[in-house]
């Protein structure tokens, strides 16, 4: 089973990867046309894995169902509000469907959706390198770390972005001690955090 | 006034809330800490990101027809758009949240120099949320034992061997950690977390102590 969790899928990488320039464009139409056939499209890409991800937490064959609707239906609602300086578009596509599934299936509200416009909002006198680099420069490097992530850290950021599971549940699902959990999950992190301090 | 908070969350917490895998209580302290630091909002991006990859990289299930749309309908927004919440306690969407927003905070006076307002977590979610407002001078509440504990600042500064905490600043410990932290003269509003049930009963003994000197 976590086997199947780790393995590397790179042909359907690949597939995604062509497309990513095409993501934004989509939402781009469909937020200035209501275009439906770009809706389309983005729904033929995400609805699968959309699902697949809904499933994984343990909803139930018609709860991801009605999640995946309701976060593709929040892409269709939402397209004026993504901007590709913030993110790429599965990026932004990953948080709607995270909040969604986070206030369905454990019953909270969404009100996590707080970053981001507040950042743009709160005066600075000074703006990090990080929030600097444009937004397909950081996907490519946080593409880059995902690939050196070793096997035993992608499996526990695997169990926590796709399955959503807390720490103590990886800990019990791969019978490890919950400090051996956190610390693959710090240097996962400080991987992503290198490729963030790297000036090109 | 520019907040920039030099105590974060540990990077394993930080993570598990991008992934969507902290407890209600938990994500709510680290929301908040997200809306005051800048660094971790920059690195919150990254860690997004690192979710769309994984999410593009998820497997494509089959789709019953009933998945998929014609066109979808208008309406039924739910997620929330964040405001700026400049020298405010906490965001408005918190406030709201926890029904806070309607009227002037309530405190509830727990014990001497300390008041409280405990927040009322989704039906069936474990741990512990609550608001408290200390005196300055006063120890702050040391209630862990079990699982890990959030201490955000959200106004006023406290003191402990690991350093100052002031606004924005977070500490984040689990049961290992000992400490004695002082709230300083500026007294302390802050919004604390603990993953599983707090010890209601050590919790009010410790606030009954008076700390030495005072």
């Amino acid at each position: 089973m976590v086997q199947a969790v780790i393995r590397r899928r790179p042909r359907r990488e690949a597939a995604i990867a062509q497309s990513r320039g095409l993501m934004s464009d989509l939402l781009a139409r469909i937020a200035k046309e209501r275009d439906d056939a770009a809706f389309r499209e983005l729904f033929e890409t995400y609805a699968g894995r959309i699902r697949s991800f809904m499933l994984r937490m343990g909803a139930d064959p018609g709860v991801a169902d009605e999640l995946t609707q309701e976060t593709l239906f929040a892409v269709w609602r939402k397209a004026d509000q993504y901007s590709a300086d913030k993110g790429a578009a599965a990026t932004w596509i990953f948080t709607i469907a995270r909040n969604l599934r986070i206030d369905k299936l454990r019953r909270e509200t969404p009100w996590q959706e707080l970053p981001d416009e507040v950042a743009a909002a709160i005066p600075s006198e000074e703006v990090p390198v990080d929030e600097a680099i444009a937004s397909a420069e950081l996907q490519e490097r946080v593409r880059r770390v995902l690939a050196e992530l070793s096997r035993e850290q992608r499996e526990v950021v695997t169990l926590a972005y796709i399955d959503g599971l807390s720490h103590g549940q990886i800990a019990e699902r791969l019978s490890l001690p919950l400090g051996t959990v956190k610390s693959r999950m710090r240097l996962a992190y400080q991987k992503v955090r290198a490729a963030l301090e790297q000036i090109t | 006034m520019t907040v920039s908070p030099s105590k974060h969350p540990d990077d394993a917490t930080l993570m598990s809330y991008a992934a969507g895998g902290l407890s209600e209580p938990l994500a709510a302290v680290v929301a908040v800490h997200v809306v005051l630091c800048q660094r971790c909002r920059a690195e919150m991006r990254a860690l997004d990101a690192l979710g769309g990859l994984l999410l593009a990289d998820c497997p494509v299930g089959p789709l019953r027809q009933s998945t998929v749309p014609a066109r979808p309908e208008e309406g039924g927004a739910r997620l929330v758009r964040p405001e700026p919440i400049g020298e405010a306690l906490l965001p408005d969407p918190f406030l709201r949240r926890f029904g806070l927003d309607a009227k002037p905070l309530a405190w509830r006076r727990l014990a001497p120099g300390i008041r409280q307002i405990r927040l009322r977590l989704s039906g069936g979610v474990p741990g512990d949320l609550r608001l408290l407002n200390i005196a300055p001078g006063r120890a702050m509440p040391v209630h862990g034992h079990g699982g890990t504990e959030l201490t955000l600042v959200l106004s006023g500064s406290f003191h402990d061997a690991t350093g100052r905490y002031g606004r924005g600043d977070i500490q984040d410990v689990d049961d290992e950690v000992e400490h004695q932290p002082i709230v300083e003269e500026d007294g302390c509003i802050c919004l604390v977390a603990s993953e599983r049930r707090a010890r209601f009963k050590g919790l009010v003994s410790r606030l009954l102590q008076p700390l030495t000197g005072m």
